[in-house]
């Protein structure tokens, strides 16, 4: 494509959409980066350069009894939620992948619905509706909460991943004698996994980042990281905050890191997955 | 028995029942009873059965018959009992103000009424003989109510029932919405602007270059709203890193309000959409097959002509997939406005929370979250209609 061709883009075009890349590439990293070295800060306001450096305000975050709460509440709901949303959200998948049924667009768009609804709806209609049975204010509900919102998540990835998968394998598992579940285990899972893991680690994500949910259906017993962390904007803005946030940009990272790997592993990265 | 094909359908049924149960029950479920509470009107039944009861079998001319006063005098403390009135109260107040006063003052000594009670009432406050309160009580009997989703549009219900507009200062919701649309729409044409050079620039790249820049755009996609939203909270401050930028470059002498300004909002909402927009774009362009540039070349179109004739039309399914997407997932922003705006920057998302958390009013959050609902779902009618649900997938939860 750069063959000096007429029609390749004149190479000042180039040259400009370049430094337009460089600058909207900085925007958008350069904010996030800025929390970490302020966690790292000897003093008490949030200016650069810092006083000093110290791990002080990272030892305020892993001691005190709010911030090691709502890790821990985090930590519950999420992995609660993604063991759930992971293991319905693949069953749907691959009932909505085996089945011509009538309705099937219909049933895939509805259970995909709660990722088109505003998050602040979801989360208005969930206090209503939980606090008419007693959900609100409770760890249950935060689980039942982001079940619900990160299956979909699972249905859609793992949908794709089983579009890739050749049906004579299952004919063929089926005529050697394989049941249902040997079938699924020894067949259908290994060839999926890449697909579910990552269903998964989307699903994680969705759970640990949730604010509205939370906002809406957590007392204070319920706190999780960013509710926490948003109590905290509110009230008075110290450097804990930062340290907090950037605990949270690693785990971000991380499970960034996470799908990137499951997806270069799976081969399916050799296409291009946004196109 | 079952034949083969019956037990793969009841296999498949196994398949989806959990989720499709999940869905029904803790999302369907829950929006309609966020539709019902738009219109829902249980109060007065519920604090005064048997008044309503007679209400309702009550043609609506002049003045009840003395039975319902004397239901009335009979209920009102039992309700201030069992705490029914003050919902109703309250309720009532919303319609109308004064109305809860006048009710409580009622319920302290109604216990104390003889026949007739009618004059009872009025010789306690004249208001009890005005048929216009009477028509307020008789609407209220009624199990729905139209009050939530006119006063959401800045339209009430007069003394005697007909629709009129709210006075001045109270209405602020159809201003609301129109922000809220106006905001959504600057986002989408920054997001478009900027983001447009940017996919073109991913575009030429080879693929493992490619790959690498996204990971530049992706990191901030996973990195949740709250945390890049603080960032800019804390970045904006008065003595913050951006006002000593600014300062170090001798581009400013005092520092600057940057933050709870219009100018964060959109510096912050910009930066948490712009991968949504990018995205789609670059995905689009991949596709435009350079051939067809070089076809136009050779025929002699200029560059200009290339863009504006072959590029451009190509990249349309991507401008209109990042676009409304853009626009859709703008429109129902709360954390963002609420953490970096200032009081006129609000969204609509501000005021649900509002009325759920302060003022404790279910019916006006959930006439408000129905008109965001609708507005919403025209939106991805649209986005469905012009790219097909393929793109929603990337919606991952924002806001």
């Amino acid at each position: 494509m750069t063959t000096g061709n007429a029609s390749t883009p004149s190479v000042p075009l180039q040259h400009i959409a370049a430094a337009i890349s460089g600058a909207v590439f900085a925007f958008l990293v350069l904010p996030i980066l800025v929390v970490v070295p302020l966690s790292f800060t000897a003093g008490e306001l949030l200016v650069l350069p810092a006083p000093g450096f110290s791990l002080r305000w990272y030892e305020l975050f892993f001691t005190d009894q709010r911030w090691l709460l709502a890790s821990r509440n985090s930590l519950i709901v999420g992995v609660l939620a993604t063991l759930a949303a992971t293991a319905l959200g693949t069953l749907a998948a691959i009932g909505l992948w085996l089945g011509s049924f009538r309705g099937r667009g219909l049933l895939l768009a509805v259970l995909a619905l709660p990722l088109a609804v505003p998050a602040i709806i979801s989360a208005l209609a969930l206090y209503f509706a939980f606090s008419a049975v007693g959900l609100a204010n409770s760890l249950a509900g935060l689980v039942l909460g982001h079940t619900v919102l990160a299956a979909p998540v699972v249905v859609v990835t793992v949908l794709a991943q089983l579009r890739m998968v050749d049906r004579a394998l299952l004919q063929a598992a089926t005529s050697l004698g394989a049941g249902p579940v040997r079938l699924f285990r020894r067949v259908l899972l290994p060839l999926i996994l890449p697909g579910v893991a990552s269903g998964a680690v989307f699903a994680f994500a969705t759970s640990f980042d949730d604010l509205m949910v939370a906002l809406f259906l957590a007392g204070p017993g319920q706190f999780t990281l960013p509710r926490e962390m948003y109590a905290g904007l509110r009230e008075q803005l110290s450097p804990t905050i930062c340290a907090a946030a950037t605990v949270l940009v690693l785990v971000s990272g991380l499970l960034l890191g996470l799908s990137e790997v499951l997806r270069r592993r799976d081969g399916a990265g050799k296409g291009d997955p946004y196109s | 028995m079952m034949g083969p094909s019956g037990r793969r359908r009841t296999g498949i049924f196994l398949l989806l029942a959990p989720l499709g149960g999940l869905v029904l029950f803790a999302f369907l479920l829950p929006l309609g009873m966020l539709v019902w509470r738009a219109v829902d009107n249980t109060e007065l039944a519920t604090a005064l059965p048997e008044t309503t009861r007679l209400l309702r079998s009550w043609d609506g001319a002049g003045l009840p018959p003395e039975p319902v006063f004397a239901a009335l005098a009979a209920e009102l403390p039992k309700a201030a009992d069992n705490q029914t009135l003050g919902l109703l109260s309250r309720r009532l107040n919303f319609e109308q103000l004064g109305m809860r006063a006048l009710l409580l003052r009622a319920s302290r000594v109604a216990q104390g009424f003889r026949a007739p009670y009618a004059e009872a009432f009025q010789a306690l406050d004249p208001r009890w003989g005005e048929p216009e309160l009477w028509q307020l009580l008789r609407r209220n009997a009624l199990p729905v109510t139209p009050l939530y989703m006119l006063r959401a549009v800045d339209l009430t219900l007069s003394a005697g029932g007909g629709i009129v507009a709210m006075a001045g200062d109270e209405a602020i919701f159809r201003e609301l919405f129109l922000r809220t649309i106006w905001i959504a729409l600057v986002v989408t044409v920054l997001c478009l602007v900027i983001g447009y050079p940017v996919a073109w620039y991913l575009s030429m790249q080879s693929g493992r270059r490619a790959r690498m820049l996204l990971l530049l755009l992706l990191l901030p996609f996973w990195t949740s709203v709250l945390v890049r939203t603080t960032a800019w909270f804390i970045l904006l401050q008065r003595e913050g890193v951006a006002n000593s930028a600014l300062r170090l470059l001798g581009l400013v002498e005092e520092p600057l309000t940057l933050i709870f300004t219009r100018t964060a909002v959109y510096l912050a909402m910009v930066h948490v959409m712009l991968p949504f927009m990018v995205l789609p774009l670059y995905g689009a362009m991949r596709r435009i097959d350079p051939v067809l540039l070089k076809a136009a070349a050779s025929l002699g179109a200029p560059g200009w002509t290339q863009f504006r004739r072959i590029y451009l039309p190509l990249s349309l399914p991507g401008i209109a997939a990042g676009s409304l997407m853009v626009f859709t997932i703008s429109i129902g922003f709360y954390i963002t406005p609420a953490l970096v705006g200032g009081n006129r920057d609000q969204m609509i998302s501000t005021f649900i929370a509002f009325f759920v958390n302060q003022q404790v009013n279910w019916g006006m959050a959930a006439a408000l979250g129905l008109l965001l609902l609708v507005l919403v779902g025209t939106m991805l009618y649209l986005l469905q209609r012009i790219v097909g649900a393929r793109v929603l997938q990337a919606g991952r939860g924002a806001g």
